[in-house]
C-alpha cells in the first residue's frame, strides 16, 4: 500500500502527517520527496545511514571534432547549448538531458558526462525505514532524484509507504503521486489553504486516485478548507486540532505519536481508516 | 526601481502573510506573485479591476500521427522521460502528454516525419492596471516549467511599471527553478522564518541559494515567541553568517481571522501587524 501525503500549500502539515502515520504502522517506509527542502529525516533522526549519489547526464563536447556546424544548437529547445566564439557552450543548468544533441550531432563530437545534482540517504528509524532525497543547492529540478527515490526496490516484508510529497501541483508533485494507491490531501484552515487544496484536488481527479482530507490546525469559527470539503462531498478523515502542545513537538522535530498516547491513538486511527478506504478501493475497481 | 523578494525555504511559515502587510504599508505600486505553482497574493490583494489575461505557452508536447507510423519503436527508444508508450489496442504509440517534455528528439529520429512538436498552454498570466501594477500567474495542472513562467511574470511586471520606486514579490516555497528564476535581478531577498527544526534547516538552504546569486539578504522571524530556543538558534545562525534580523513577529490568532476576512494584518489593529510595522521601517532603511 503507498500512500501519498500532499497540499499545494506550504507548512500545513504533510511532513506531520506522513511521519506520524508511518510511525504508528508496525512496519513502514517513509520516502521524503520534498528534495528541495527535506524535512521527515529532522524528526526520524535515522541510524545506520547509506547514501547514494544521485547525477544526470549532460552534453560533453570534444572541441577537436566540432565543425561548428550548429545542429545541436539549434536543436535544443532548452538553449542549454550556444555557439559562442568558436566553441558549443553547455549550460548545464537547464539542460533536460534528454540526449538529443549527442544524436544528432554529425561530426560524433558530444557524448554525455555525469552531473551530481544531490544524494539518496536511508536509514532506520525503529520500525520505520527512512528513505530521504536531497537535492544541491542551486540545481533547478529536483524531478530526477524523485523518480529515483521511487524506483527504488524496498526492503522485503514492507508493504506499507508513506510518500511526503513536495508542495505545489507541479511536476515534482506528479512524479511523487504517480504510482500511488491512495492520496492524503492535508488542508489549514484559512483561504490560502483551501484554495491550494481545491488545486491538489483537481489533480488527483485529473490522476484518479482515491484521497481523502485531513484538516490540520482546526480552531473555533470558520473552516474554508472543511466548508470546500462539505460542498464537493470530499471524505475528511480526521481533523487535528489546534493544539500549542503539538505545535511545540513539531517545532522541536519530535514525533508526536512517539511522544504523546492521544497522538499516537489518533494516527493509529487514521491508519486503520486509510487501510480500509484502499481495500474498498481495490475490491470495488480492480 | 528597488525589488524585494520575500521567500522562506520551507512553505506555511508566513510570506503571503508579510508580503501582503509590506505592500500595503508601502502603497507599493507594483507588486508579484511569483509563487506560480500555489498563488495566494490575489486572494488579499483584490483587485477592482479585470486582469489582461495571456495564455503562456510552456514547452511544445509531441503528438504521434499513427497513419504515418510504422511501429518502428525509435522514438519510444529514444524518449529519455519515458512518456512514449505502446497503446493499450497494440495499434502504434500514444505520447504521455505530462511526461513530454518537448525535447523533440522522437520528432528528430522518426524515419516516417510521424510525429510532430505542437505548442501548449501551460499557464495563465494575469497583469492588473489599477493604481498599481499586480502581475501574478497560474500553472496548468501538472505542468513542469514554472520557472520560465516565474521568469515572465517578473518581465511583465517591470515592462508595466518602470518607473516605480519599490517592487514587492511573494516568491515560493524551496530552493528549486522556481525559487531561482525570482532570485535574479532583485536588490533585496527578505527570509521569513519559523522557530521550528524544519524551518531553521530549510532557512539554511534557501540562505544558500541566495547566496549563489550574491543578493542582500536579511531575516525575519515569524511566531518566534512559539519557540523561544529555536528563536535563539535562529539569532544565533544569522550573527554567524552576518545576516541582518529585521524583526520578530509573535503568534497571533487574529493573523488566521483577518486572513480568512481578506483582510492584510496591518488593516486590523493586532499585535503581529504592529510588530510587522517594525520590520517593514528596518527593511525599507536598509534597501532604499
Amino acid at each position: 500500500m503507498r500512500i501519498a501525503v500532499l497540499s499545494g500549500k506550504g507548512g500545513t502539515g504533510k511532513t506531520l502527517v506522513s511521519v506520524n502515520l508511518a510511525t504508528v504502522a508496525e512496519k513502514a517506509t517513509y520516502i521524503d520527496c520534498d528534495v528541495e527542502e527535506p524535512n521527515g529525516h529532522l524528526f526520524f533522526k535515522p541510524n545506520n545511514i547509506e547514501s547514494q549519489d544521485i547525477s544526470v547526464k549532460v552534453p560533453y563536447v570534444k572541441q577537436e571534432d566540432c565543425n561548428g556546424c550548429r545542429t545541436c544548437v539549434s536543436f535544443c529547445k532548452y538553449n542549454a547549448l550556444a555557439y559562442i566564439g568558436e566553441k558549443v557552450i553547455v549550460f548545464d543548468d537547464v539542460c533536460h538531458s534528454c540526449g538529443g544533441c549527442v544524436l544528432l550531432c554529425p561530426q560524433h563530437a558530444m557524448s554525455e558526462k555525469a552531473k551530481y545534482v544531490g544524494n539518496i540517504k536511508k536509514g532506520t528509524s525503529e520500525n520505520v525505514t527512512v528513505i530521504t532525497g536531497i537535492l544541491n543547492i542551486g540545481v533547478a529540478s529536483g524531478v530526477p532524484i524523485i523518480s529515483e527515490l521511487l524506483k527504488r526496490p524496498l526492503d522485503k516484508g514492507t508493504d506499507f509507504i508513506v510518500i511526503d510529497c513536495p508542495p505545489g501541483s507541479s511536476c515534482a508533485v506528479m512524479e511523487s503521486i504517480k504510482d500511488a494507491d491512495y492520496c492524503i490531501l492535508v488542508a489549514e484552515p484559512t483561504i490560502f489553504g483551501a484554495h491550494n487544496l481545491k488545486m491538489v484536488h483537481d489533480l488527483v481527479r485529473l490522476f484518479g486516485k482515491p484521497y481523502g482530507v485531513v484538516l490540520n490546525k482546526c480552531q473555533d469559527g470558520d473552516n474554508p478548507s472543511e466548508r470546500f470539503c462539505i460542498e464537493n462531498n470530499i471524505n475528511i478523515l480526521m481533523k487535528i486540532a489546534f493544539d500549542s502542545e503539538l505545535g511545540k513537538f513539531n517545532s522541536n522535530a519530535e514525533i508526536a505519536a512517539r511522544v504523546d498516547s492521544k497522538y499516537r491513538d489518533m494516527f493509529t486511527g487514521l491508519l486503520q481508516l486509510v487501510a480500509k478506504e484502499v481495500s474498498h478501493e481495490t475490491a470495488t475497481s480492480p | 526601481m528597488k525589488q524585494l523578494l520575500v521567500l522562506s525555504g520551507k512553505g506555511g511559515t508566513g510570506k503571503t502573510t508579510i508580503a501582503t502587510a509590506f505592500i500595503k504599508l508601502a502603497q507599493a505600486k507594483a507588486y508579484a506573485d511569483c509563487d506560480v505553482d500555489a498563488p495566494n497574493l490575489h486572494l488579499i490583494m483584490q483587485q477592482s479591476t479585470d486582469a489582461i489575461q495571456s495564455d503562456y505557452y510552456g514547452l511544445p508536447k509531441a503528438e504521434i500521427n499513427l497513419i504515418r507510423c510504422i511501429q518502428c519503436n525509435l522514438c519510444r527508444q529514444a524518449c529519455r522521460f519515458d512518456a512514449i508508450s505502446i497503446r493499450d489496442d497494440d495499434f502504434g504509440y500514444v505520447v504521455n502528454y505530462y511526461a513530454c517534455e518537448g525535447c523533440g528528439v522522437c520528432e528528430a529520429i522518426c524515419p516516417m516525419k510521424a510525429v510532430s512538436l505542437n505548442p501548449a498552454i501551460a499557464g495563465e498570466l494575469l497583469l492588473y492596471k489599477d493604481e498599481a501594477v499586480f502581475s501574478t500567474a497560474k500553472l496548468s495542472m501538472g505542468s513542469g516549467t514554472n520557472g520560465l513562467l516565474v521568469t515572465e511574470v517578473k518581465k511583465q511586471l517591470l515592462s508595466a511599471a518602470k518607473a516605480t520606486e519599490l517592487a514587492v514579490i511573494d516568491g515560493s516555497p524551496g530552493i528549486g527553478c522556481p525559487v531561482i528564476a525570482s532570485l535574479s535581478g532583485v536588490d533585496m531577498v527578505l527570509i521569513v522564518v519559523e522557530p521550528s527544526i524544519s524551518g531553521i534547516s530549510d532557512m539554511e538552504r534557501i540562505v544558500k541559494t541566495a547566496g549563489k546569486f550574491n543578493v542582500d539578504t536579511v531575516v525575519c522571524i515569524n511566531k518566534y515567541d512559539t519557540n523561544f530556543e529555536n528563536t535563539e538558534k535562529i539569532e544565533q545562525y544569522c550573527k554567524k553568517h552576518k545576516l541582518h534580523i529585521v524583526g520578530k513577529v509573535p503568534y497571533d490568532a487574529n493573523a488566521v481571522k483577518a486572513i480568512n476576512n481578506g483582510q492584510s494584518i496591518v488593516d486590523i489593529d493586532c499585535v503581529s501587524g504592529n510588530a510587522v510595522k517594525e520590520c517593514f521601517n528596518e527593511t525599507i532603511k536598509i534597501l532604499i
